[in-house]
């Protein structure tokens, strides 16, 4: 598992266990594939979704990230973030797998 | 709520609470401590954690550093409760939260939630139209103001730590404490002297 950095790029898996049966995410739809920036780490924590079927609960690292909004949803206020905690188990380093940015969000985000 | 319990649901709860007891998971003087805790809460203490951040600079650094000792400071026990973290405001960036999986609410320092955040067309619409929603309780931002909306997903609480308004020189911590509003608290609002 990756320690990440404040700063650093990460993107939220493009991952949807819902659709393989029952669970219990702490990851909003909404942000499931997108990309966004760590801001800082925020201290380990049972893995809530062990902890909902009281299966033994591993502690994960919690992130606070943040999100570019207009990117998010194509519309809103250039500046304006959405800052969401998120498991290191659902954030992957970006640009290593030569996949391409959504456009209009790098260097945007940097200067939030 | 209790007005809306039918017995079968009394009766449920009640066989739940005694196996609970009987399996040591929690025992009848916790639950009643907890309830009680509960109850007391309220946002005039998330207001005296702020009025005390605007006149007292190493308290300040504290809440922002530690949102959880900084209630513990004010006499709030934290113990059990989830970590308090606190948004600071700054002349360029301003705060809301709202939790867009259920109602996360930091309970300890603002009480119970108001019905309106646990709704969900302001868990939706927080996050994807946030100043229009900002604009129906006729908070409007200064130019050149960005909005960071906290979606509050997992172990942490929320506060907003607003800025402290012109107008308000000289004021001791208890008159500052007045202006802080729960909306202010959640940053739906923004304190006004």
């Amino acid at each position: 598992m990756s320690d990440f950095a404040a700063g650093q790029r990460v993107r939220v898996k493009a991952d949807f266990p819902e659709t393989r049966g029952p669970c219990h995410i702490r990851t909003p739809h909404y942000l499931r594939g997108r990309t966004g920036v760590v801001e800082r780490a925020l201290g380990r924590f049972p893995n809530p979704e062990d902890l909902a079927f009281a299966r033994p609960a591993p502690r994960r690292a919690l992130y606070h990230v943040r999100f570019d909004q207009p990117a998010l949803w194509q519309e809103g206020a250039v500046g304006d973030a959405v800052v969401v905690e998120l498991f290191e188990h659902w954030l992957e380093p970006t640009g290593t797998a030569g996949q391409l940015e959504p456009a209009g969000t790098a260097g945007r985000l940097e200067t939030i | 709520m209790a007005g809306a319990a039918t017995p079968e649901h009394a009766a449920l709860l009640e066989r739940f609470v005694a196996a609970l007891v009987t399996k040591g998971v929690v025992s009848e003087a916790q639950i009643a401590d907890q309830i009680a805790r509960t109850s007391r809460a309220s946002p005039e203490t998330g207001a005296r954690m702020v009025a005390r951040a605007w006149t007292d600079p190493a308290y300040r650094a504290l809440m922002l550093a530690d949102g959880s000792a900084a209630a513990e400071a004010m006499g709030v026990s934290m113990a059990g409760m989830p970590p308090l973290g606190v948004l600071e405001d700054t002349p360029a960036v301003h705060h809301v939260v709202v939790c867009t999986l259920c109602s996360c609410y930091p309970r300890a320092v603002l009480g119970y939630p108001p019905g309106w955040f646990k709704s969900s067309s302001y868990r939706a619409r927080m996050v994807r139209e946030p100043r229009a929603v900002l604009a129906e309780w006729g908070t409007v931002l200064a130019d050149g103001v960005a909005l960071r909306v906290v979606d509050s997903t997992a172990d942490y609480r929320w506060m907003v730590l607003p800025e402290r308004p012109a107008g308000t020189e000289g004021w001791d911590a208890a008159r500052l404490a007045a202006i802080v509003t729960r909306d202010a608290l959640v940053g739906v609002a923004l304190p006004r002297a």
